[in-house]
């Protein structure tokens, strides 16, 4: 077996062998899939039938990835695993792309089952609705999500790798992600200029899961492509992570 | 066999450890002893590449840690028990450490069998006594069958069956020929334990050699000697040896018995005792490193009670 099979498995049996990540995993399914359900059936005009608001939950799957990301960093230096994992491979960087690779790999399958799966609730639920996948924009929407909840794994774990404590890195993702993004918008003036470069509506953005119809949150036309907006939120999240690659390596553990 | 040589480091504007040059050779038992806070645990943590030392290097057989390939078979190292995840079985615990470095699953049964955590090894950690979390740290040491070992307190809070336990595995360990260094603050405990010994203090080296140099070398020497001839043997002595009398005994020290015994005969003292007296073992540990105390209180025992 080569170094990095090995790296690899040391990383998977650590992710698979507490309880956590399996409630998050269970936690981030049943959210977007429940709440998918939810506007369908319950909703009216302001959430139109159409296959970019199959994922408007899809956020709240996201933001549980988010937390396990930061979970399965860094409790590893609240717990002292890291630093014999350190011991094991006392040049770190393979160390934390194997977790990186793990993590992200993880968010992938799970964006996927997420992405398909709030489709096919709301088919379900709205049989009658035309949710067929015609264009390439709409398969975006659904297997996008894959590409979202991959790099959402990604910041996770580089957030963990640069704040090193559980409990201060989920209250900065969690503040991030459920508080300032969305109050930024109500900055008078430059707050709607602001919130079409923040990161998560940058994800949303390239799924076509723009937000509810009628909101009076006007944005301005979109400054990037779908694309363009996944380039931007991969570039934030890889460089959240060699950040914290960087600074991990240099540190004493 | 472990070098360290000039290892320096410190913290912001404490000097953890100074220009620290010892050696752990190896099919020994190496103790590191010191009081609190002397340094050892960083030495130890500038051993395995944990810290990075400020000044000097330390070699593992000749490589410093950081240039091994898959480390952990060649060195086992126990610094903290603590280090696992509590909500995580012993045997996953040891898989993950064990798959880092290509170790095989089989080895991990074997050290469960070894260290007695067969019967506990799917219960979380975190529901292990404190001497069973010792056994699983010692045995993630051996995962690699390294050839040198660290172990950081082994037998702290340790009942004294575990403490046996410890004892003689590590006796074994060196007696296969492997490098074992380990620290502790206890000096009794390691007397029973080590072979050699680095003493530390302040982060500075204080002592390094046999244990049995350090007991010849620190113990207080002097002969206790008695007589009904007290002023003729006093004339022997005077000028010849330095002496005290306590008790109606002389103590004499700087010479040997045979000496005082032919002194004494040749001046026609008879002499009822003529013992050879050692200081005790733990005094003389306390003499070397009290200067090195970090944390001296400042108020006496006896100002506390009234």
């Amino acid at each position: 077996m080569t170094t990095t099979s090995n790296l690899l498995r040391a990383e998977r049996i650590k992710l698979f062998s507490t309880r956590a990540p399996w409630w998050c995993l269970a936690l981030a399914l049943a959210a977007p899939l429940g709440f998918t359900a939810l506007f369908f059936a319950l909703a009216g005009p302001e959430i139109p039938a159409t296959v970019g608001n199959t994922q408007l939950a899809s956020g709240n799957g996201r933001t549980v990835l988010l937390v396990l990301a930061v979970l399965a960093t860094a409790s590893e230096f609240g717990w002292g695993t890291m630093r014999l994992t350190f011991q094991a491979v006392p040049s770190r960087v393979p160390a934390l792309l194997a977790k990186v690779a793990v993590v992200g790999a993880v968010g992938a399958v799970l964006g996927l089952v997420v992405g398909f799966g709030s489709w096919g609730m709301a088919t379900l639920v709205q049989p009658d609705a035309d949710l067929a996948l015609h264009s390439g924009a709409e398969w975006r929407s659904v297997l996008g999500q894959s590409l979202v909840f991959l790099f959402t794994a990604v910041a996770g774990v580089g957030v963990a790798l640069l704040l090193r404590n559980v409990a201060f890195a989920l209250t900065v993702v969690l503040v991030w992600t459920q508080l300032l993004e969305g109050l930024v918008v109500f900055i008078p003036g430059a707050g709607r200029h602001i919130y079409q470069w923040m990161p998560f509506h940058a994800a949303d953005e390239f799924v076509g899961a723009g937000g509810f119809a009628g909101v009076p949150t006007q944005l301005p036309a979109a400054p990037l492509s779908p694309w363009g907006y996944l380039g931007y939120f991969a570039a934030i999240s890889v460089a959240l992570f060699v950040a914290g690659v960087f600074v991990t390596a240099r540190r004493d553990a | 066999m472990i070098e360290a040589t000039a290892l320096t480091k410190a913290y912001g504007a404490t000097t953890a450890v100074n220009e620290l040059t010892f050696t752990a050779r190896s099919g020994r038992v190496t103790g590191f002893l010191g009081p609190n806070g002397a340094g050892k645990s960083t030495t130890m943590r500038l051993v395995v590449g944990l810290d990075s030392p400020d000044a000097g290097t330390v070699l593992v057989d000749g490589v410093p840690y950081r240039e091994l390939k898959d480390p952990l078979r060649t060195v086992g190292a126990m610094l903290d028990a603590t280090w696992r995840h509590p909500g995580r079985g012993g045997r996953d615990h040891l898989r993950w450490l064990a798959a880092t470095n290509g170790i095989p699953e089989q080895r991990v049964d074997q050290l469960l069998e070894l260290v007695g955590l067969k019967s506990v090894e799917k219960t979380r950690v975190g529901r292990y006594s404190l001497g069973m979390q010792q056994r699983l740290g010692i045995a993630a040491a051996l995962l690699g069958d390294p050839r040198v070992l660290l172990f950081d307190e082994p037998v702290n809070g340790l009942d004294p069956e575990g403490m046996a336990w410890i004892r003689q595995l590590l006796h074994s360990l060196a007696a296969e020929g492997r490098t074992v260094f380990v620290s502790s603050h206890l000096l009794p405990e390691m007397a029973q334990t080590a072979q050699d010994l680095v003493v530390i203090g302040r982060g500075r080296l204080i002592y390094q050699g046999t244990m049995d140099d350090f007991v010849a070398r620190t113990s207080r020497h002097g002969v206790r000697v008695r007589t009904p001839h007290a002023d003729e043997l006093r004339a022997a002595l005077t000028g010849q040896v330095e002496f005290t009398e306590e008790d109606g005994a002389f103590v004499v020290s700087g010479v040997d018995s045979d000496r005082i015994g032919q002194l004494a005969f040749d001046a026609g003292a008879t002499l009822h005792e003529l013992s050879p007296i050692a200081g005790s073992l733990e005094q003389a540990y306390l003499d070397l490193t009290r200067e090195a105390v970090e944390f001296s209180s400042a108020v006496s025992p006896s100002e506390v009670t009234p």
